[in-house]
């Protein structure tokens, strides 16, 4: 390029020739066409997990076009297993892994084309956190679905293979939202949602496999029974699961019930519920509307989810390689500090704690007091200096991880049960 | 319809047999219509009929004839009576929603139409009216729903309000996520649907036959009563299909209104898709279907419309 040697006569005609040679093999070889595109990755998730700012940024770095497509946590399933083709790169939960991979649909990611494969958090491949806290593994717990027997395998590995189900994004353990303001007395303990002094004010998911686990947590906290595992209940425990919320529901506990999450901050903002199972950006939300609300750790423990990215069997080519490209990317620290920002945790904590700064880590990470404003990505003033995380740091919050989201092999009893739940 | 398209193609076509020929252009005429909803609606609706009697696990459909799913619809709906099954139950909730919506919107929207055809005499007047009955459909339904919470809501406007005047003391907290507040959107939403058949059917009422009842000397009511209602019947019919109709099938409503705490068949059926279970979601769309068709096929027959119009 820096040449400044004036081209001869010779030199010209053959670059022409090349030029010549060049075009017909573009006209011929249609890849080769395609090699000059950008490449578009079809992106089905959650609305949550889709910041325009995270497909900005990899626009920016990678060229790559991210094309969101949001729908709902049931609907991400329902389309996976039905539509493969209507999209590059699946974002679901961990949970959903156990109804998506025996159809088939998914392939096995390769772990040696993830670079910061050996970074990524034990609380996914091992169930511990860092700091060496073991997790509670009921439910659909990631370890148990994270990797695949083989590329095309339907089957879960029980130990570690080289062929991964997802590629981990995002994760957090859930409780209970509550309003401080207005209930004026410590919350502790799950069974709270189904105290009668809430009567009308309180509020669930009606999301069944989530709903139930929330349901459960409530039912171990109040020790009316004991779960073997709550992620996964025979159709007795279904039975009496349900039968507590019924009679709840019946007595006029709940005031609604939501599955959306802008749903469930209008209801907490609004005052109609003042304690109800909630999302982390949720509370956020709420609290950057200047609602006093806290996302209350309980006695019982956290609920957890995680949620990952998949390959559908048909991706291949040039977008197999985007798709690989933008996961990456997605793990080396931009992306991961931006979900750490709004709460979430990212999958490899080093290189997101590179991109935050000092007292941003130690205020969403290490549980310390915020040394200055904290902000959220966008900009917007989150909590002002001296305020304290919710629950504490990253080990106190994973470390009490109770159960996680699950899929139940009574999925379709549940699901009944479920409708009866609501029609009563 | 197509007589009348017959005849006149007969008289513009000269040729021995214009009936005949004629018939043909109908059939033209119709069939890319007939085309568009052989494709779009009965060969779906064949579709999710035969899935009810697929079987099915997890990640498998295969064809079958077998009626596993009809089962799981009405699980223990005989052994359970007298007390209802889910079914059952959902279907009569929705039932009754149906038939509130039905009377309030019937009365308004008669009320409405008469208002207006009869009342209002300049067109521009009439067309700015309607305009202003349509104004529930500008905006989306979730921002309706958002807009509920602060108007109904425990600290909504409405509650605020009453408290002021010194009505109530607390608030009420059956405004909204209950009944009444499913109704009141089935109301706002589905009046339209009912008034403009209606008003159709009035403005074509002659105004002579209404002066002859005056002369006659009914009252108000008599006319009313027993000229403008029995013209009004096929309006009213078709404004009743309609809002039967749609509240039979609705879930959105219900669940925003109902803050997701009431059933409804159309959730059920949701639900049932989201998870997969399609042919338990068919079998019970099939049912819907059923008694959709039948409350139509009834209510065809105490009027024929198809004379009427």
């Amino acid at each position: 390029m820096t040449d400044t040697r004036h081209p001869g006569r010779r030199d010209m005609l053959r670059a022409t020739a090349g030029l010549a040679v060049a075009g017909a093999a573009t006209r011929l070889a249609a890849p080769a066409v395609h090699a000059q595109e950008p490449v578009v990755l079809r992106y089905l998730g959650t609305a949550v997990n889709q910041s325009a700012e995270i497909a900005a940024k990899a626009k920016q770095d990678l060229g790559i076009t991210i094309e969101y497509i949001p729908v709902t946590t049931d609907d991400v399933i329902r389309r996976a297993v039905t539509q493969p083709n209507t999209f590059d790169l699946l974002d679901m939960e961990y949970f959903s892994t156990k109804r998506v991979a025996p159809s088939g649909n998914l392939q096995g990611i390769e772990a040696r084309r993830i670079k910061l494969f050996d970074k990524i958090t034990p609380v996914f491949t091992r169930g511990v956190t860092a700091g060496g806290k073991t997790l509670g593994d009921q439910g659909t717990a990631p370890k148990k679905v994270q990797f695949l027997a083989g590329r095309n395998s339907r089957e879960f590995a029980s130990s570690p293979t080289e062929w991964m189900s997802l590629i981990p994004t995002t994760y957090n353990a859930d409780t209970l939202g509550i309003r401080p303001d207005l209930i004026g007395r410590p919350i502790e303990s799950w069974s709270e949602l189904l105290n009668p002094q809430f009567k009308g004010k309180a509020s669930i998911l009606n999301i069944p496999s989530i709903g139930i686990m929330d349901a459960a947590m409530v039912m171990e906290a109040t020790g009316r029974y004991k779960y073997p595992d709550k992620g996964n209940m025979t159709r007795p425990e279904i039975d009496r699961t349900m039968a507590m919320l019924t009679e709840a529901k019946k007595a006029g506990q709940f005031r609604a019930f939501w599955s959306d999450f802008n749903e469930s901050v209008n209801l907490m903002a609004s005052g109609e519920t003042v304690i109800q199972s909630m999302w982390s950006p949720a509370v956020t939300k709420v609290r950057s509307q200047g609602v006093a609300c806290v996302y209350q750790p309980l006695r019982e423990g956290y609920r957890a989810w995680a949620s990952g990215f998949g390959m559908p069997r048909t991706l291949e080519g040039r977008k197999l390689d985007g798709a690989y490209e933008f996961i990456n990317w997605f793990l080396s620290g931009w992306a991961g500090a931006f979900l750490n920002r709004q709460g979430y945790y990212s999958a490899v904590l080093e290189t997101a704690q590179a991109n935050m700064e000092p007292y941003e880590w130690a205020y969403w990470m290490e549980g310390k007091p915020a040394a200055q404003d904290i902000k959220a990505p966008d900009g917007s003033l989150l909590e002002k200096a001296g305020t304290v995380r919710d629950g504490g740091s990253y080990e106190e919050r994973m470390g009490r991880v109770a159960c996680w989201n699950a899929v139940m092999d009574e999925n379709t009893y549940l699901i009944r049960k479920w409708n009866e739940f609501i029609a009563a | 319809m197509m007589d009348g398209g017959a005849r006149v193609s007969g008289m513009t076509v000269k040729d021995a047999r214009p009936v005949r020929r004629g018939r043909g252009t109908a059939y033209w005429q119709a069939a890319p219509f007939a085309l568009l909803f052989l494709l779009f609606f009965i060969v779906p609706l064949l579709l999710t009929v035969a899935v009810s009697f697929w079987r099915f696990d997890d990640y498998v459909l295969s064809p079958d004839l077998n009626l596993d799913a009809y089962r799981e619809v009405f699980e223990g709906c005989i052994d359970k009576l007298p007390s209802l099954c889910v079914t059952f139950a959902t279907y009569v909730s929705t039932l009754r929603f149906a038939l509130m919506a039905w009377a309030i919107t019937l009365v308004l929207g008669f009320g409405i139409a008469y208002f207006l055809a009869f009342h209002v005499r300049s067109v521009p007047m009439q067309m700015a009216l309607f305009l202003l009955c349509t104004v529930p459909f500008w905006t989306s339904n979730i921002i309706r729903m958002v807009a509920w919470v602060p108007l109904l809501g425990r600290n909504g406007l409405v509650n605020q309000g009453l408290q002021a005047v010194g009505l109530t003391r607390a608030p009420l907290d059956w405004l909204l996520y209950s009944e009444f507040s499913v109704v009141l959107a089935f109301v706002h939403l589905y009046t339209l649907f009912m008034m403009v058949p209606i008003f159709n059917s009035m403005a074509r009422i002659d105004r002579s036959l209404i002066e002859a009842a005056r002369d006659a000397g009914a009252s108000g009511w008599q006319t009313l009563w027993n000229v403008v209602i029995p013209l009004c019947k096929p309006g009213i019919v078709i404004g009743s299909i309609f809002v039967l109709t749609i509240v039979m099938g609705d879930f959105v409503t219900v669940g925003i209104m109902g803050g997701q705490q009431i059933a409804s068949i159309g959730k059920v059926i949701q639900v049932q898709m989201s998870y997969l279970q399609f042919p338990i979601a068919a079998a019970n769309a099939v049912v819907l279907l059923g008694i959709v068709l039948l409350m139509i096929w009834a209510l065809t027959r105490l009027v024929d419309i198809r004379r009427e119009l």
